[in-house]
């Protein structure tokens, strides 16, 4: 698997006035990485994530998967939003199922397929819950879930986990982090948490606002299981914190 | 145990369940009144006693005044009902899902629905005679109009409210755009479509009964209720309009069953 971004553009015109978002982003993503892109509010790493989904067009600028030019949604590219994506009518097997579905496997093949990411997850015991009955923690698993169904090279996560409580959010970070060690996905998560992007990833790009660029790749190679409070974590932290408030 | 005295107040300061029994109180009244005031009128060409009302409810299978029994008169109409109905919905729900996917679309159709939407659907019957004569098929366009806009119109919401967030996660796990409509749209949109359905067979009910008022209709629950009435049979006038009520809330109740087994997704979702 390769993900190349080549200097990708976002410009919107509201009311007539013309503003970039994102400016010159190049990016060359490892294979099985795990990359966080963080930045201030507003910097546009929705827009560059939905670019790369393929949910978004590019002023200008290409997203090159396996070498093929992204155009539009393509099932090696698997995006899990921050909230409410899951289908409130289906039961959490029943989403999980959805792209399996779609791809027209066998019924029962289906089924195997579903269980065993609901089984990945930790939820076997909800399988037929319905969204609602379920924590957001629950539901954010489900969506990981789902979108690792589908057998996708990159997942692509818009701060998954940005409206649960700092506990959960722990724990969340910890199972995908297992997750992503079994499975051998490429990832690209968006925070705008420090914490959360040291605790998790093996590069941090840090993103400066009006226009998004991008201002530094920070690597970060301490081994993991990471300890939130050792050395080079407090190091790297402080490092991104000046690189952000610089900017004010 | 002592109740500490905070909680006492609360307990107090909860709202009283209404018992059952409340429901049946003005029903009940209602009923007394009726036959007080019947027997006081003592003219059963104005206000029978409820008791000959009964007798012909109790005997639906009765043939009235050579014109078919109630329950024979009552399926004529549900017939009738069903095929406008059909109509209605066949045309308003593809309209429907058309109009709120796609701007030109609503954009095309809008005006000309606006515009004939405030008409009433009985002020079609004389266009209508004009058009299909006396019959079955005037009586469907009469039905079909009635049913058409509340399900056009709640659908369009309904394919509205469709979350983008469903439609995007749907893209992107492979689905197709059939897939997204059959998958997504029509799922997401189902609760507010039905209660657009449901509406509309009310509205397709009510008309029916006006439709077999029309001079020159010879059978159905409205036929029977006007024949009684040149017959002075007020009795009868009285039953077919509780059977026409029993059958409505019947069907709207079967709406509402399904609704709640099905749909109740809607409402629980945070
Ligand atoms: N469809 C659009 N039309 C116009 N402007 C847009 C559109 N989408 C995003 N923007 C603008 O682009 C900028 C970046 O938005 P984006 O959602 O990508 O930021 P973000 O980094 O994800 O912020 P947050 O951390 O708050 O989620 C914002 O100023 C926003 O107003
Ligand atoms: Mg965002």
């Amino acid at each position: 698997m390769s993900l190349t971004l080549k200097e990708i553009t976002k410009r919107f015109t509201r009311r007539g006035v013309e503003l970039t978002v994102l400016e010159d982003i190049s990016l060359e993503v490892e294979d099985e990485e795990f990359l966080c892109i963080l930045g201030p509010s507003g910097c546009g790493k929705t827009t560059l994530l939905r670019i790369i989904a393929g949910l978004e067009v590019a002023t200008s600028g290409t997203v090159r998967v396996n070498e093929k030019e992204v155009s539009g949604p393509t099932p090696e590219l698997a995006m899990i939003f921050q909230e409410y994506s899951l289908f409130p009518w289906r039961t959490v097997i029943e989403n999980i199922l959805f792209g399996l579905e779609c791809r027209g496997l066998p019924q029962a093949e289906q089924m195997d397929q579903a269980k065993k990411y609901l089984d990945l997850v930790g939820l076997t015991e909800f399988a037929g819950s319905y969204p609602y009955e379920l924590s957001g923690g629950m539901r954010q698993r489900v969506a990981v879930a789902r979108a690792i169904a589908v057998n996708p090279s990159v997942l692509l996560m818009d701060e998954p986990f940005g409206a649960l409580d700092a506990q959960t959010r722990n724990m969340l970070q910890k199972e995908l982090l297992e997750i992503w060690q079994k499975t051998r996905k490429t990832i690209l998560f968006v925070t705008h948490s420090v914490d959360e992007a040291v605790f998790l990833a093996d590069r941090i790009v840090v993103l400066s606002r009006n226009p998004g660029r991008i201002r530094q790749i920070i690597d970060v190679t301490a081994d993991r299981p990471r300890d939130r409070t050792c050395n080079e974590c407090a190091l790297i932290r402080r490092e991104v914190l000046s690189l952000i408030e610089e900017e004010h | 145990m002592v109740i500490p005295p905070a909680e006492h107040e609360r307990e107090e300061a909860r709202p009283q369940k209404a018992s059952p029994l409340l429901r049946l109180a003005l029903p009940v009244l209602l009923l007394v009144i009726w036959e007080i005031a019947a027997i006081l009128l003592d003219n059963e060409f104005i206000l029978p006693r409820i008791g000959s009302v009964l007798s012909i409810l109790l005997h639906p299978a009765a043939d009235i005044l050579g014109s078919g029994s109630l329950i024979s008169n009552g399926l004529i109409s549900l017939e009738r009902v069903l095929i406008g109905f059909f109509i209605a919905t066949l045309i308003a729900i593809p309209l429907g899902i058309g109009m709120g996917r796609n701007d030109m679309v609503h954009t095309l159709f809008d005006p000309v629905i606006q515009m004939f939407r405030p008409i009433p659907p009985l002020a079609w019957v004389p266009l209508s005679l004009a058009w299909f004569k006396i019959g079955l098929s005037s009586m469907v366009f009469i039905i079909a109009l009635g049913g058409f806009f509340p399900i056009l119109l709640n659908t369009i919401d309904g394919v509205r409210s469709v979350r983008k967030t469903w439609i995007e996660a749907a893209t992107t796990l492979g689905a197709s755009e059939k897939g997204i409509l059959m998958r997504v749209v029509l799922p997401g949109a189902a609760p507010t479509i039905w209660t657009g359905l449901r509406v509309g067979f009310g509205i397709c009910w009510m008309c029916v009964v006006a439709a077999e008022m029309m001079p020159g209709t010879n059978s159905g629950i409205g036929y029977l209720i006007m024949t009684s009435y040149n017959w002075g049979q007020v009795q009868v006038i009285i039953a077919g309009m509780i059977v026409i009520g029993i059958i409505g809330l019947g069907v709207d109740s079967l709406f509402k069953f399904v609704e709640k087994r099905r749909f109740s997704w809607r409402e629980l979702d945070r």
